[in-house]
């Protein structure tokens, strides 16, 4: 895990008095509302319909035990004991004052945290897979990357005032688990023709009202050039990308009125001035950075003397054997598995997690994972170093405070942004439909049976709950003052990505068990041995749906 | 330093950051007459380019202009001032870094919307003379040219980025 040096510290240090004055400005009135607007913003303070909100970076979703208590310490002293883990892998806090806020920075930064330009038209967290530096199918750690961008990226003083706000995605295995397809700049981390790997770079992807999935504008970047890359990128998109409309001002825009050609043409030339210059990454340096996340120290198994421990533990406790096989996932260690901790469970807002759940999960990472944990953009938590052998205690440990839910990757394990209770964009609750959804599919047996599936729900356009790569995307939407939900189908943000196509008319709020189920009653009905939902789906075409679903009467 | 008195003989007001110290303009703000004789006036690039070009002129810069226009004449140019309509538009810090980056070496002024918390990053772009009218605003913009005493990045006033300069 990167370690602040001075220089880092020094910076987030001076950040924190940086907003301490400007908060003090304003509250004094020498700031007004517009002007203070992008200054908190840029330190991921929203003001929400109840009270502030205050969005705090986990870059690429990396904690460790001091952090995770540090954030379970503020929750606590400074908000409602509970957080909120967000899609972007950031900890969103709902009930914070805005004169406490520079001393919750303070806070932060005293363990190496920070909320710069969480929110704002700059560039935000580089978001990555969650199981990056373990996945059996991954060809380089992104995390260096990650980091890379991050250092490049904060407080850059070129691209604070973009037109929009802009998300960078890296991605390094062959299963893409960081949706590269629909960010503003994906990168996937591909073998160079030199055996040296590089970058394919994507542009232009994103969600919100306009969903586009991203263009390729270079096959292959070589590593040491990315980010006089990245800054010719973001050049051409700050001074030509549309400030005349937010709704039309993301680069996936620009990109499409341009066009590809014209787009990448255009970077090409920027690049020729910036290229070979002094942030051309020397090896040294990428190096330096790759060594903070080197593996921890893994014991030396002996791997058929753990694999008879852990299924020993499976078979004296069936609901374990379950979890392990829901929520554990392969390792590129031999007796390890990474675990993913389900913020699922029935009756949970997606995402949420109390403070003493927080300080629990700070204890187990220590005693079972080296001592920390990642968010996912999947919005909950993995421990991505568990011994086969640990893997009994720390479910115990979990269960005790109600995070062992079974459900990782099926339908319940749903993405959902916090929606109309909490966010004055949203048209529509999206929180009582996730929890209305989860209630009626309870049953663990009917869940595995329907197999891997994503559900993902936005109360907004916005797309916060990114329910246009949702295999089933739920979208809030306003009629005349009165909620209704959008249904998609079809959407996936793996490699293969695609954007979910509308079923038809909207429906209400109480008939969205009864839709969920019908759709998954028709897949259940056609699909084939062993083809998931959005197999079938993909074979049999969206009548069959349309067709059920509103001869049943649900539309409005 | 000269300080050239308006025609009117009003007191020049201190409105201006020149590499770090307050001072009075010495140049007027674009009009819409073309100016007297004489006259030291920042001309709008139309002005500037209807009077063919000369060389020891200041030009400004609205941020929707293609500073290509510029780049031939920038080594005879004595000022560059870009004109931010709102303090939101970050096109002035792209264009900044542009002029620099294409060798300018004299004034390049940020006048406009601006905010005083901006002047650190105004300044890392390669704006060296920054326009508050406000003299309360211009003291604390003046205080905020360094509120970060490293950068990660490099930039006009410091190409090298951190990692090529850590210790």
């Amino acid at each position: 895990m990167y370690r602040y040096d001075d220089y880092d510290q020094r910076l987030v240090d001076e950040r924190v008095d940086q907003f301490r004055d400007q908060t003090e400005r304003y509250l004094r009135g020498d700031l007004d509302e517009a002007e203070f607007l992008p200054l908190r913003l840029q330190n991921g303070l929203y003001v929400q319909r109840l009270a502030p909100m205050l969005r705090i970076a986990v870059p690429y979703g990396l904690l460790d035990a001091r952090q995770v208590r540090k954030l379970a310490h503020i929750t606590r002293h400074y908000d409602k004991g509970y957080a909120h883990i967000s899609t972007r892998q950031n900890v969103q806090i709902n009930w914070p004052r805005i004169e406490d806020v520079p001393d919750i920075l303070a806070e932060l930064a005293s363990v190496q945290m920070h909320a710069i330009q969480t929110s704002g038209n700059c560039i935000r967290n580089t978001t990555t897979d969650p199981l990056a530096g373990v996945a059996a199918d991954e060809l380089e750690d992104p995390r260096p990357w990650c980091e890379i961008i991050r250092q490049w990226s904060t407080l850059h003083p070129e691209f604070a005032f973009l037109p929009r706000k802009f998300k960078i995605a890296v991605c390094g295995s062959r299963e893409d688990r960081a949706a590269i397809h629909s960010h503003d700049i994906g990168l996937e981390i591909v073998p160079g023709p030199d055996g040296e790997n590089g970058f394919r770079v994507l542009v232009g992807g994103g969600l919100g009202r306009t969903p586009v999935i991203g263009s390729e504008i270079r096959p292959f970047l070589e590593r040491r050039h990315l980010l006089s890359y990245l800054e010719a990128i973001l050049r051409v998109y700050n001074l030509h990308g549309r400030r005349d409309n937010k709704y039309k001002a993301r680069i996936k825009i620009l990109v499409k009125a341009m066009g590809v050609e014209a787009f990448t043409a255009a970077v090409e030339k920027e690049w020729e001035q910036l290229r070979d210059g002094p942030t051309t990454l020397p090896d040294a340096e990428i190096g330096r950075i790759a060594a903070f996340f080197s593996a921890p120290p893994y014991a030396s198994v002996d791997t058929a003397a753990e694999a008879a421990v852990l299924e020993a533990h499976c078979a004296s406790e069936p609901i374990f054997a379950n979890w392990v096989r829901r929520n554990s996932h392969a390792h590129q260690a031999p007796g390890y598995r990474a675990v993913t901790v389900s913020l699922k469970a029935t009756g949970n807002p997606p995402g949420d997690i109390s403070a003493a759940q927080l300080d629990r999960l700070a204890d187990l990472c220590e005693a079972y994972s080296f001592g920390q944990l990642r968010t996912t953009h999947q919005q909950n938590v993995v421990l991505a170093d568990v011994r086969e052998s640990d893997l009994l205690p720390l479910w115990r440990g979990l269960q005790a405070v109600g995070l062992a839910c079974p459900n990782a990757g099926y339908l319940t394990d749903m993405i959902c942004c916090p929606g109309g209770d909490f966010c004055s964009l949203a048209n529509a609750k999206s929180i009582p439909v996730a929890e209305a959804i989860q209630a009626r599919f309870e049953d663990l047996d009917y869940l595995y049976d329907l197999g891997p599936l994503e559900l993902n729900i936005s109360g907004c356009m916005n797309a916060c709950g990114h329910h246009h790569i949702g295999h089933i995307g739920i979208l809030g939407v306003d009629k005349k003052g009165e909620e209704f939900f959008q249904v998609s189908l079809g959407g996936n943000q793996g490699k293969d990505a695609s954007l979910g196509a509308i079923l038809g008319p909207s429906f209400r709020r109480e008939d969205m068990p009864d839709v969920i189920e019908t759709l998954l009653r028709v897949y259940l009905d056609h699909r084939l041995e062993e083809e998931t939902f959005l197999q079938t789906l993909r074979r049999i075409g969206m009548q069959p749906f349309k067709e059920r679903v509103y001869d049943n009467g649900n539309a409005r | 330093m000269t300080t050239v008195t308006p025609a009117s003989g009003a007191p020049v007001q201190q409105r201006l950051i020149r590499d770090g110290a307050v001072v009075a303009d010495d140049w007027l703000p674009p009009a819409e007459q073309t100016p007297g004789e004489g006259e030291r006036r920042i001309l709008t690039l139309a002005q500037w380019q209807a009077a063919g070009s000369p060389a020891g002129a200041a030009v400004q810069l609205e941020t929707d202009d293609d500073p290509a226009a510029l780049l031939d004449a920038l080594p005879g140019l004595a000022l560059v001032a870009v004109h931010f309509e709102a303090f939101t538009d970050g096109r002035g810090f792209s264009l900044a870094r542009r002029l620099r980056e294409a060798g300018f070496t004299g004034e390049l002024r940020a006048r406009g919307s601006l905010l005083p918390d901006q002047a650190h990053y105004l300044r890392r772009c390669g704006f060296n003379a920054l326009e508050f009218s406000d003299p309360d605003r211009l003291a604390q913009a003046r205080e905020r040219l360094a509120v970060f005493s490293t950068d990660y990045q490099g930039a006009a006033d410091q190409p090298l980025p951190l990692f090529r300069r850590r210790a």
